[in-house]
């Protein structure tokens, strides 16, 4: 069975933004993650740093420094191909955990 | 390759660390911007930014620890950790380096010794395949060289056999004769060893071509080095032995000192050449001269095939020779230590010595078991604290491990060193100076490998011992104040293992510092002893006049003109001859018969005789005391009467007194009848310890021997009369090597037991007394700092010093006393076997056993000292204030 916990879909919340977004900073990830879910999802900054750093040495994500518009210097992280191959596992993999849990509810 | 770069990034984690830092600032601004545009002002929309964040710091480690899964960089921390607790406390630190230095480098010691003589008794290339060959029915490796040819020639198991023998010969070089220690080799040995030269060649067997065809010298690396000085222009020199001339061939590798352990030769010569250095005719069959035969197996040649190969060869030759060759057989022996002949011994010294070795780690473990017990006891609050505060059990006991690792290896370290300072002095030391008798056992790899090994698992022992205590801990309990009670059976004295562990150190302790004194008393008692020959005043000159050419009927007057010309010398009283001296190196024996027995055969012998050929001032010179008779005088010549002084004991043995002994005859072996003109006192000639033994003198004239000492006797310090007898000898010939010491010096090998068995035992003594403190230590240290609050208490409500000290320190003192006595009772018992090897040994006497309470009370104050001051210093207002 594939991994469920939180950090299962912490993980695949980052490579999903990732994934549409080409190239985000830390905050931006949380803003993102934040918005798309329509307030519904808030990441705790405790949690995403160590996230981030696990990924990016699982090679999962790249990362950069640049400025943002503000010209301030952040940390741009980037989805790389085995980050991509990673987010489409997640992806199944968190779809069979919601069929799952649905089953389960309709049953009961 | 994740290790890899975790590892690199071990070393570069300030690199990361910054990255990390740099990444949360930019996040808290550019929240900080938002919440500006959001309609904050700055200072608050910063505060809500790091608000929301929680501990940048907190952050940080937990970004970072994502990374050291290995946990690399937490053992750094540990070790810096128990580095700085260490150095906080250095009483501490320094009694459990110096325990377990001395433990380990004990180890290391026996080790090393072990490992350079059994495991590595010789340096030549495939000494697995080695043997020598043993005659089973003599139990020696002795042959006559006529059967070493045979066997040379007809054995199908050996690729090269080899043989050699040992003799001293005089060196001249040109300039100062002396003496040198050669091996007489077969022309094939340096082949059969398969060794190569240093320097030019060896000898070979196309070199041989009959008797003294051969003069050719090969030196040994140590020989060169000392004495041509690293000269590589000495091959070809020709230099003189025994006056005959020989060639320097080469020089053999620097690791090579002869085919057998601790006896190092000076040079090697070719044996074809030994009618210039024995009397003894080569080609003898019966005269079993060589020393050992020795070569390597042919591969695929078992020994046993080797043995059954070689005693079909000596039934062949006890067929042909049966006069010369009773009882051939053999089987086949390492060569480096002569058989079984030296190595089963050794073993089971070694063995015994490992042992106790062995035993003084896993007490010093112990001990130090027991002070790191008292330490977590010590720091029993502060674990508490971490505990509580959410420390894991598993990281404060990787704390202590790493404490105790620290200190094992800095102990390994310390112990090592002195170690190998130690070996390297032993390997330099020369135990007989006449003697080339060396121990090569400088420690190699294997040694520095059995030390760290020692040093970890010592560590992981008494670093064990605590755990159970930190397991046990109850954070609450602790921090809330209660101590634990300390438990104690019916007899107000719960004997631990610990405590029995630390009596039997104790009385161990006690057994050896009884030794000690007790071998150190007796050594000091026998140099005062009647040996029956005086030591002071007296000078041993050895002269060997064959070294300088002299053969049969020209020794006696070169002798007798010696003797004049050293008399001669001012400050000289008497000069008198021997060829051996008692307590010298050898004592010649030979059987005496009845005069009245007709069949000389050995059994009907009345007994075996030590037997010593002396000139006429021999007596006084030597100080041996003349009961009745008289002396030899210088007509007492080769064509008259065969005369002989007797000892005491020989007199009452042979003839039953001493007044028949007088002017009685008795028989030598080859039928020559002796008449007893004198009677001498009895004297020590073997050992110090022997029992009287009967000895006979007979005068050198007629009985020749050309080596022999000259026993000068002087009015005043005779070490001032050295170079003037060594140069009035050389007026007489130049080139006669001349070997001088005090009778003093020359009872070196005689002492040699008995210094040693009480250096060992003085040795063995400080570390038992070194263990016993560190146990007592250890004790006294854990009970004052568990009872803490009860010696508060006490003080609080008016108890005396006494009082306090009897409450803090009584058991570990009362251990002490039981051990104490056990091992002074043990001690006494042990010193009757001591008396066999120093003489006069014995513990009853008044210094010996207050030496002993003395010593034990003092380690004990020494032991108790900090612990008392820390009990008498306890201050019981801040420690009730801290409840």
């Amino acid at each position: 069975m594939a991994r469920n916990d939180f950090q299962g879909s912490l993980d695949l919340l980052v490579l999903k933004t990732l994934a549409q977004r080409s190239s985000l900073h830390g905050y931006g990830i949380s803003l993102h993650i934040q918005r798309a879910s329509e307030d519904l999802l808030r990441v705790e900054e405790g949690s995403l740093y160590p996230a981030l750093h696990r990924m990016e040495l699982s090679k999962w994500i790249s990362s950069e420094w640049a400025l943002t518009e503000t010209n301030r210097k952040a940390k741009y992280y980037k989805l790389t191909a085995v980050g991509r191959k990673q987010l489409h596992e997640a992806e199944e993999s968190f779809d069979q955990l919601v069929r799952g849990v649905h089953a389960m509810l309709r049953y009961a | 390759m994740t290790i890899f770069r975790r590892i690199a990034n071990l070393f570069s984690r300030s690199r990361v660390d910054r990255e990390i830092e740099a990444e949360i600032q930019s996040h808290i601004e550019l929240r900080t911007e938002d919440n500006v545009t959001a309609g904050m002002s700055p200072a608050e929309a910063r505060r809500e930014a790091l608000l929301r964040f929680g501990s940048p710091t907190a952050m940080r480690e937990r970004t970072a620890s994502v990374d050291v899964a290995l946990n690399l960089e937490g053992i750094w921390s540990d070790l810096l950790y128990a580095a700085r607790q260490l150095r906080r406390s250095p009483g501490f630190t320094i009694t459990a380096v110096l325990t377990l230095a001395l433990a380990i480098g004990a180890n290391a010691v026996v080790f090393s010794i072990m490992n350079a003589f059994l495991l590595r008794p010789l340096n030549v290339p495939h000494a697995e395949s080695l043997y020598g060959i043993w005659r089973t029915s003599t139990n020696d490796m002795a042959q006559s060289y006529p059967d070493y040819l045979d066997f040379r020639d007809r054995n199908r198991s050996f690729e090269s056999l080899a043989a050699y023998s040992v003799t001293a010969a005089g060196l001249d070089t040109g300039q100062e004769p002396s003496r040198v220690w050669i091996e007489e080799a077969s022309g094939n040995y340096f082949d059969a060893l398969e060794l190569q030269p240093y320097l030019g060649r060896m000898f070979h067997s196309a070199d041989e071509h009959g008797a003294d065809s051969a003069p050719f010298i090969v030196l040994t690396y140590a020989y060169w080095h000392s004495h041509f000085q690293d000269d590589r222009g000495v091959i070809g020199r020709v230099v003189r032995l025994n006056s005959h001339p020989f060639t320097i061939l080469g020089v053999a590798q620097p690791g090579f000192a002869g085919t057998i352990a601790f006896f190092h030769p000076d040079l090697f010569i070719p044996i074809v050449n030994h009618p210039m250095f024995g009397y003894d005719d080569l080609y003898a069959r019966g005269d079993r001269s060589i020393f050992m035969t020795l070569g390597h197996l042919k591969p695929g040649v078992t020994p046993a095939q080797a043995a059954a190969d070689l005693n079909s060869i000596g039934a062949y030759l006890e067929t042909t020779y049966p006069k010369d060759d009773p009882g051939m057989k053999f089987v086949l022996a390492r060569p480096g230590l002569y058989g079984d002949y030296v190595s089963r011994p050794l073993w089971a010294f070694m063995s015994g010595l490992m042992l106790l070795s062995g035993l003084i780690l896993l007490a010093a473990c112990a001990n130090l078991g027991g002070l790191f017990a008292a330490r977590a006891a010590d720091r029993a609050r502060e674990v508490a604290l971490r505990l509580a505060l959410g420390s894991s059990r598993k990281r404060i006991l990787r704390g202590l491990f790493t404490e105790a690792f620290l200190l094992s290896l800095l102990g390994g370290t310390v112990g090592l060193a002195g170690s190998v300072a130690l070996l390297h002095g032993l390997s330099a030391w020369q135990p007989v100076a006449r003697w080339p008798v060396q121990m090569s056992v400088n420690p190699d790899v294997n040694v520095y490998l059995v030390a760290l090994l020692l040093a970890l698992v010592s560590g992981a022992l008494f670093g064990v011992v605590p755990v159970a205590q930190v397991l046990r801990t109850n954070p609450y309990e602790v921090v809330k104040g209660s101590t634990a009670v300390a438990k104690r059976g019916r007899f107000g004295l719960r004997l631990t293992v610990r405590d029995v562990l630390l009596v039997v150190q104790i009385a161990l302790c006690a057994v050896l510092v009884t030794s000690s004194i007790v071998a150190v008393r007796g050594l000091g008692h026998s140099l005062h002893n009647n040996f029956g020959f005086a030591v002071q005043n007296t000078l041993l000159a050895e002269a060997d006049v064959a070294m300088a050419g002299y053969r049969g009927d020209k020794v006696p007057p070169l002798q007798k003109r010696m003797i004049e010309t050293v008399k001669a010398i001012p400050g000289v009283e008497s000069v008198g001859l021997a060829d051996q001296v008692p307590l010298g190196d050898a004592q010649p024996d030979s059987p005496v018969f009845h005069d009245n027995t007709a069949d000389l055969k050995p059994s009907s012998a009345a007994g075996d005789v030590l037997m010593f050929k002396v000139s006429p001032e021999y007596f006084h010179a030597a100080g041996t005391a003349l009961l009745s008779g008289r002396v030899f005088t210088w007509q007492d010549e080769k064509d008259k009467v065969l005369v002989a002084v007797v000892n005491r004991e020989f007199s009452h043995r042979i003839f039953g007194s001493e007044s028949a002994a007088m002017g009685g005859y008795f028989k030598m072996p080859d039928g020559k009848r002796i008449q007893v003109v004198g009677i001498a006192e009895d004297g020590k000639y073997g050992s110090l310890t022997e029992d009287p033994k009967p000895a006979m003198f007979l005068p050198i004239l007629q009985w020749p021997s050309a080596p022999a000492y000259l026993v000068v006797r002087s009015s005043s310090d005779p070490v001032l009369l050295g170079s003037a007898i060594r140069s009035r000898l050389h007026e007489l010939d130049a080139g006669l090597p001349i070997y001088i010491q005090t009778r003093f010096q020359s009872l070196d090998s005689t002492l040699l037991g008995p210094r040693m068995a009480t250096l060992a035992l003085g040795v063995l003594g400080v570390i038992g007394a070194m263990l016993s403190i560190t146990g007592i230590f250890g004790m006294a240290a854990y009970s004052v700092s568990k009872r803490l609050r009860e010696l508060g208490i006490r003080i609080a409500l008016g108890a005396k010093r006494t009082e306090l000290l009897q409450a803090a320190l009584g058991r570990a003192l009362k251990l002490l006393a039981i051990g104490s006595i056990g091992g002074l009772v043990l001690g006494v018992l042990a010193s009757r076997v001591l008396a066999s090897i120093v003489s006069q040994a014995s513990a009853r006497d008044p210094l010996v056993l207050s030496g002993v309470i003395l010593v034990m009370a003092s380690l004990g104050l020494v032991a108790t000292w900090i612990p008392a001051q820390r009990a008498l210093a306890v201050d019981p207002v801040r420690l009730l204030r801290e409840e």
